[in-house]
């Protein structure tokens, strides 16, 4: 899996403060802790190097305020 | 990745209304990323939504979208569906919306078996108003109208759904996304009666009467509670106990409505050619 | 719709609704059975689909009222027929086609009231129900025909206005006009003037859906042409977007109001006869009409000066019109098969300048020639 990343270059990982609410279910459920939240509970990305492109974030965020995008060196 | 269905969204509209940690902007991601991979022209869909806190979804959507009065979604889109079979139709509804006043469409719905998919965003309460409790309510639970209790049973959507005739009937939750993606998929495919039941959480309203902790404990517990229609198979009552089945729940196969009237039509007008 | 012209064709009122509808283009019915309307239901469950048009049967009224709205929206001329009972359950949809301004037709072949009260009879009791019996100030049309011709005609007229002005209308008839036959002579397609909604002349990309071109109604797409936009019964701008800042709401509902006051010439329309002269004018409507006819005959043959003002166009309320006969007209008798609804806007609109004598009968009998000749001698 790991090298599959190299090649896809970094992931990178975008959070729409205005429309994120801070419920915190991106943070609970990123199962690589890339994700901590700031003093407003609203998701931070501390550790972009972890993220595995699972998506969990984008698709589990209710106010569709984080999206994972990959940017293909190759494409 | 919100970039690929960036373009069903009315951004001009948003950020949305529902409150944080709703689940209902998860089940409507779900359901675009449906409409996504089935490729839908977006002249030819229709979003038709009743009243309450989920059929604010159909003003976000960039589809021919309907916000119809409470709990006649279905009866609505009857009426499109028949006019033009052709268009697409996905009818959001709550679970009040759909089952408490609008119970009476959508089990006739159902069993005419019209080419419509039900979405229904089940977070058991009445959230738009404040948190009454509805026909999905579970006993004795708390709910603004409901101090001491709710003292009734709850309505088994899935159940509800294949006893009156709907021919695709699948469950998922706001905790699982894809299995509602696919199901939203699978229940567009079939030319019938579709319902998709997406159990979501309401923190605000029901969350908070029910002590059912903040957002995260809420979607936990909907993958703690959830059991997968295959996985259950061989489980036994006990381990299934308190627990909910996700998945296809229901397929059959009946002629779909506006199909069979096509065919009226034919008969009707070589009956006048004679 | 065979081509009969010269002896004419024995009709029921009910059948020269559904054949009326035909001929305006409708090709949608969604309705529920009920007496004394079902016949229309049962005539266009047969003969919509000759024309490649749609009928359903709804599991009640709000639902007949809902799908009615939804085909029409898709771009079917759409209709439903009911009577009191059914009318009394579709009125919240009714404000949702005045709001959303969705042409659609409701036809009410009143019965007697209230409640399930007497199916077979005819009355007049729902007419200020046509006008208030959805919530919240709201524009609406409602005719009433005097006859099975009438019918037929008037039906033309009222997918017309809806289409013209995007709005619900609807066609009071009773059980008589709804269940009786006459010989009628029937206009040919060509001869009849059918009215389409007016089409947006910009692209998509231009378009707003509730944007006044300056007649006050907006032009209409249809859902599936390419004009993705958003219908809500919430008050919206133009763009069809819920909007509740005050100036906007005002905004709103004086444009869906002024979309009939502009129009009200070409809406209102009203049979007078023997008027000149008349001194004593019988203001009757629907059935009654036809013994106000009898009456007026009579007494003018005994030397009465009597004439009829009868409104096809029972709202908007013809005030004007008939003010204009206050100038020779000293008392004005208002039959109606109800315990006095539309006397009250005679009332009003003659504003104490002549007396207005209601004449009313509610047992389910129609009001006979004999009854009104003998008020308005008890008026002389």
């Amino acid at each position: 899996m790991s090298n599959a990343l190299s090649q896809l270059g970094p992931s990178e990982i975008k959070v729409n403060r205005r429309w994120c609410k801070a419920c915190g279910i991106c943070i609970a459920l990123c199962p690589k802790n890339v994700l901590e939240a700031d003093e407003k509970g609203k998701a931070v990305v501390v550790a972009p190097e972890n993220c595995t492109r699972c998506g969990i974030c984008e698709t589990h965020c209710p106010d569709f305020a984080i999206s994972v995008e990959v940017n293909r060196s190759n494409d | 990745m919100f970039a690929q269905i960036e373009e069903y969204f009315r951004l001009e509209k948003m950020p949305h209304i529902w409150c944080p940690g709703c689940g209902h902007g998860i089940i409507l991601g779900a359901m675009v990323r449906a409409i996504k991979e089935l490729g839908y022209d977006q002249d030819k869909t229709v979003v038709v939504s009743g009243i309450g806190c989920s059929s604010r979804a159909s003003g976000y959507l960039d589809f021919n979208t309907l916000h119809t009065t409470h709990g006649r979604a279905l009866a609505f889109a009857t009426g499109i569906k028949l006019a033009r079979p052709e268009l697409n139709i996905f009818v959001v509804m709550g679970d009040g919306d759909c089952t408490a006043i609008g119970g009476n469409h959508f089990i006739h719905a159902a069993r005419r078996n019209i080419d419509l998919n039900a979405i229904i965003f089940n977070n058991n309460i009445y959230g738009m108003t404040g948190g009454q409790y509805s026909p999905t309510t579970p006993y004795d639970k708390k709910a603004t109208t409901a101090p001491y209790g709710t003292i009734e049973r709850s309505f088994d959507l899935v159940e509800l759904a294949k006893a009156s005739g709907a021919t695709f009937v699948g469950r998922a939750t706001a905790y699982h996304t894809k299995l509602l993606t696919q199901l939203i998929v699978q229940g567009a495919k079939n030319k019938g009666f579709s319902v998709i039941e997406a159990i979501s959480q309401c923190p605000t309203s029901y969350g908070r009467r029910n002590k059912m902790g903040d957002p995260v404990e809420m979607i936990k517990w909907q993958k703690e509670h959830a059991v997968n229609v295959k996985a259950a198979k061989n489980m036994t009552e006990e381990q299934l106990a308190g627990k909910f089945k996700i998945g296809v729940l229901h397929q059959s196969e009946a002629p779909e409505y506006t199909a069979m009237y096509d065919e009226i039509i034919a008969r009707a007008q070589q009956k006048v050619k004679k | 719709m065979t081509e009969v012209r010269e002896f004419g064709r024995l009709m029921q009122g009910n059948e020269a609704c559904a054949e009326g509808a035909l001929a305006a283009g409708a090709r949608f019915f969604a309705g529920y059975p009920i007496t004394p309307s079902t016949e229309i239901a049962e005539i266009l469950a047969e003969k919509l689909p000759q024309v490649g048009g749609k009928f359903i049967q709804m599991e009640d009224e709000i639902g007949g009222m809902a799908a009615v709205i939804g085909a029409s929206l898709a771009g079917l001329k759409s209709l439903t027929a009911t009577s009191g009972p059914g009318f009394s359950l579709k009125q919240e949809n009714i404000g949702f086609a005045a709001m959303a301004e969705i042409p659609c037709v409701i036809v009410n072949v009143q019965r007697g009231g209230p409640s399930t009260g007497v199916p077979t009879a005819p009355a007049q009791g729902d007419v200020m129900q046509a006008r208030w019996g959805t919530h919240g100030d709201h524009p609406v049309i409602a005719l009433a025909p005097v006859s099975v011709k009438e019918t037929y005609e008037l039906t033309i007229k009222a997918f017309n206005f809806a289409e013209k002005f995007r709005v619900p209308v609807i066609l009071l008839l009773d059980e008589i006009i709804g269940h009786m036959r006459e010989r009628v002579q029937l206009p040919s397609p060509s001869e009849i003037e059918v009215i389409d909604r007016k089409k947006p002349t910009v692209g998509p990309d231009k378009y707003y859906p509730y944007q006044d071109d300056g007649t006050g109604v907006p032009p209409m797409a249809n859902f599936g042409d390419g004009y993705r936009y958003h219908v809500t019964g919430l008050v919206h701008d133009e763009t069809g977007f819920p909007s509740n800042k005050p100036e906007m709401v005002k905004k709103v509902l004086d444009r869906l109001h002024n979309k009939l006051a502009k129009h009200a010439h070409e809406i209102i329309m009203v049979e007078e006869s023997n008027l000149e002269d008349a001194e004593i004018m019988i203001f009757a409507y629907g059935s009654v009409a036809r013994s106000a006819n009898r009456a007026i005959r009579n007494l003018r043959e005994q030397g009465v000066k009597v004439g009829l003002f009868r409104p096809k166009t029972i709202w908007p309320f013809p005030g004007e019109q008939l003010r204009k006969h206050l100038d020779n007209v000293k008392t004005i008798v208002v039959p109606e098969l109800n315990m006095g609804q539309l006397v009250g806007e005679v009332e009003r609109a003659a504003a104490g300048t002549v007396s207005v004598i209601p004449l009313n009968r509610y047992d389910g009998e129609l009001i006979t020639p004999a009854e009104i000749v003998a008020k308005v001698r008890e008026v002389l």
